[in-house]
């Protein structure tokens, strides 16, 4: 165990880097190139989603005025460049399918989760190297089955992300497409959620006990454990609904049916609401799947750049916790107005009401964390105040519908659209840049350019307000969501203005995110060279190079004390105190 | 309608200030966007007034957090020679804000539980019954004919035409012939799923005579959009008289 050879020496049980170009970027095992790959492919899905939203967003200021262009690009949905109602509903299913499990999902926890997870316990990969590989390649096909149903007969999936039977049952058959896509994605999720479990359980280095853990990876191993759980119901009911499709079975067609004047022969003793409950089963889990991880982040970015423990870690994990088991029995506030009988309705009120307990836990923590601090403005700081401020709103919106009397009214509104907008934007993907700018330099050894993150983050962050606040009002009016041309109704009528401001606000939003784009490329090659630890950081994974070498760290740390100990005063001038620094003097290492 | 009593001091407390004419100063004092549209139904005034609750509870909470957000981002801002304040938290203080929003919640659950069960639990004695079938992409509406009973042949047929009287409880007996469709009578702060293979009840009473639209809120395909019907209120000896000439169109 010398150190005295001219070459890098490997730790004993350590694989070299493979040096073909088809193992080391393409087929890799290693966790930080897989983390990478999950960043590419959700920042893709995350255009796509995007400009669907845009072609969306056009509809409702403009209805039926024609895009040139789009005739071209899209003949059988907009001939001419005028869109068919069929069409705006493929836009607006698709939209959100690719957001929530092609670009959020992969980015919080195939991109950050595979980098940070392995990094922060003081792991040298995941648990299953090869497995994990294989969950991306499932992940690919996934993607290019939901893309291709673009272009089958009929057009995309057009019943909604949630894709209400029997409506989903009787769709043309980029339906079918639809479920084969998040089948295969499933399983791919299922395969990572198993491996970030027994990553975190197993591979801990020595020292690092739960209660030490940084809460990104609290939030990721909980997260982990609801995907584990929530998903195969979901695949159980996509099943169930391809069958229906294409075997002829009837789980969610019951007796009688008529579709366009004819009457379904095989149909009888299904269930419509099965699906729905089936559906929100893995659907509500899901929400908090998206946003723990974010949570998670900006737990760790406040201490950070407030230079200051966090406010309450127990009491974060503990509501992490509170979350992962609350959020199995709320499924059913998503079906108040859906024939489930009412005094059910109430049992899932109180729930609901209840789960909003955590989520206050957490905000007041976080405003605990700033107090006393001394803040620095970098861009992870700024989009984890976005996720704050923003998650706030999400957050007490929510209150609104869990009230059933509530919900009646603006059940199936744009107030529904606004609320899931602040959470999964305002929250999920604040978080998600918040997370790219901190970690940024640790994945590619530079910085991003500040002043570029600073402009693309107050462009963000005033659009993204001018976009979705508007929702709410139009949902109080009474705007129904999914609906292609609300002009049809008079009360509706007089929301045209808004709903243009509104596009255009999103028109300058995306033009701000080309900000992004760029500020990512450029800065691999030109960004300022980050050192180790560019955010004087305690975790673990600022202990070693950027990036960090193939076996992450040459010797497995020990780990001291938790993650968020700031400007502790024994430690005199230096603010910060890393993990794996022994009490006194210099890292020891494990086998060292 | 057969609401239950409610249970123990705070809520009565509660629902006393709720009741007590708060809710019209508290709905005129905001702006246009933030106020509802008109309501007509009789029970509506629940729902608006626990709305607009919710909106002063959680309005009042956001600009606390957000003004103290942006206070403590100002005031802690870093400057040379300051250092942060080491501190792991405090066990009062998360005590304190698990309970108050926990009580929050509770109390307005337990407030949403009455409205909820008098809206959606109890249907109304004395009401007048139609059958509403929704299909790809009208209202079919049926009315009791001359028997005044629904199922029978003399029953009357219409097409996205709901009339009612006035004064007098309607329940709506919902279904559907192929996907799921959403009644939804905006101003009457009414909605409810219309179910394939199922039959859902929602009830209403009308405040004044007039005409509004009936619109499907559940996505139910490529015409949801326009899946649209009218609802007319009419004085009783109007209504009666509309009835009789549906009877005798139907009958020629």
């Amino acid at each position: 165990m010398s150190s005295i050879a001219v070459v890098r020496e490997l730790p004993p049980g350590v694989h070299p880097e493979p040096t073909s170009f088809w193992r080391k970027y393409i087929f890799s095992l290693d966790h930080k190139v897989i983390g990478k790959q999950y960043l590419f492919y959700a920042l893709f899905m995350l255009v796509i989603g995007g400009l669907l939203a845009t072609l969306v967003r056009w509809q409702l200021a403009w209805p039926g005025r024609p895009i040139a262009f789009m005739g071209k690009l899209a003949p059988e949905g907009m001939p001419n460049g005028q869109m068919l109602p069929e069409f705006y509903n493929s836009l607006f299913t698709m939209h959100a399918t690719i957001m929530i499990f092609f670009a959020i999902m992969p980015i919080l926890i195939g991109a950050f989760g595979n980098f940070v997870v392995p990094l922060q316990i003081g792991a040298r990969d995941m648990a299953f190297p090869t497995l994990n590989m294989f969950s991306f390649w499932t992940a690919v096909p996934g993607a290019v089955l939901i893309l291709w149903s673009f272009f089958v007969t009929g057009g995309a999936a057009q019943s909604g992300w949630t894709s209400y039977a029997p409506l989903s049952a009787v769709q043309p058959k980029g339906q079918t497409l639809w479920l084969l896509a998040l089948l295969v994605l499933g399983i791919s999720s299922l395969l990572t959620a198993v491996n970030f479990i027994t990553t975190v359980l197993n591979l801990r280095a020595p020292g690092l006990t739960f209660f030490r853990l940084p809460l990104t990876v609290w939030a990721l191993f909980v997260t982990a454990v609801l995907l584990l759980l929530a998903l195969p119901v979901l695949s159980g009911a996509m099943i169930m609904l391809l069958f229906d499709r294409v075997l002829g079975t009837t789980f969610f067609l019951p007796k009688g049916l008529i579709i366009s004047g004819q009457p379904l022969t095989n149909a009888g003793g299904g269930q419509a609401l099965l699906w729905q409950h089936l559906f929100w089963f893995f659907g509500h889990p899901e929400v908090y799947i998206m946003i723990l991880p974010a949570m998670g982040i900006t737990s760790e970015i406040l201490p950070v750049f407030s230079r200051k423990p966090i406010f309450g870690y127990r009491a974060m994990a503990y509501s992490i916790l509170g979350i992962a088991g609350l959020g199995w029995i709320v499924w059913g506030h998503h079906m108040f107005q859906s024939g489930m009988n009412p005094i059910l309705g109430t049992t899932f009120m109180i729930s609901t009401m209840v789960i909003a307990v955590p989520s206050a836990i957490k905000v007041f923590n976080w405003l605990g964390t700033l107090w006393g601090g001394t803040i620095h403005f970098t861009t992870p700081m700024l989009n984890a105040i976005g996720f704050v401020s923003m998650f706030v709103i999400g957050g007490l919106s929510g209150i609104f519908m869990a009230s059933t009397p509530v919900d009646i009214y603006i059940h199936d509104t744009y107030f529904i659209v606004g609320h899931i907008h602040y959470v999964l934007f305002g929250g999920s993907l604040f978080g998600a840049f918040a997370g790219l700018y901190f970690w940024y330099p640790k994945m590619f050894g530079r910085k991003m350019s500040e002043r570029w993150g600073r402009v693309h983050f107050a462009i963000t962050f005033i659009t993204f307000n001018c976009v979705f606040f508007p929702m709410h009002f139009l949902g109080m009016r009474g705007m129904q969501r999914r609906i292609y041309d609300y002009s049809q109704y008079a009360h509706l009528k007089g929301l045209q203005p808004m709903n243009q401001f509104m596009t255009i606000s999103l028109f300058v939003l995306g033009v701000g995110q080309v900000i992004l784009v760029l500020n990512f490329f450029l800065s691999m090659r030109r960004g300022q060279p980050a050192g180790d630890n560019p955010w004087r950081s305690n975790t673990l994974e600022w202990q070693t190079s950027s990036p960090p070498p193939h076996e992450n760290f040459h010797d497995i740390p020990t780990v001291y004390r938790g993650p968020y100990e700031y400007s502790a005063p024994e430690r005199g001038a230096d603010d910060h105190w890393p993990q794996n620094e022994p009490p006194s003097g210099r890292p020891v290492t494990a086998h060292g | 309608m057969a609401s239950i009593a409610p249970r123990g001091r705070v809520l009565r407390v509660a629902s006393g200030v709720l009741g007590a004419a708060a809710v019209p100063s508290l709905a005129s004092a905001l702006p246009f966007w933030l106020r509802l549209p008109e309501n007509v139904a009789t029970f509506g005034s629940k729902i608006d007034g626990l709305f607009y609750l919710i909106l002063w509870i959680t309005g009042s909470i956001f600009v606390l957090v957000e003004a103290l957000l942006l206070f403590f981002l100002f005031r802690y801002r870093h400057r040379e020679g300051r250092r942060a304040h080491y501190t792991h938290g405090s066990n009062r203080l998360e005590v304190i804000w698990t309970i108050v929003p926990a009580v929050i919640c509770v109390i307005l659950a337990l407030l949403s539980r009455r409205s909820w069960a008098e809206i959606k639990q109890n249907m109304p004695r004395g009401a007048m019954h139609v059958e509403v079938i929704g299909e790809q992409f009208s209202w079919n509406i049926r009315y009791p004919g001359p028997d005044g009973k629904l199922g029978t042949p003399d029953d009357l047929v219409t097409l996205n035409q709901l009339h009612f009287p006035v004064g007098r409880p309607l329940v709506v007996e919902l279904h559907s012939k192929d996907v799921i469709h959403s009644f939804f009578l905006p101003e009457f702060r009414v909605k409810q799923d219309a179910v394939p293979g199922m039959t859902t009840r929602i009830w209403l009473e009308a405040t004044r005579v007039g005409h509004w639209e009936i619109a499907c809120a559940e996505l139910c395909g490529l015409g949801h959009f326009r899946m649209k019907g009218f609802v007319t209120v009419e004085t009783p000896e109007e209504f009666e008289r509309w009835l009789a000439e549906q009877a005798k169109e139907n009958a020629s």
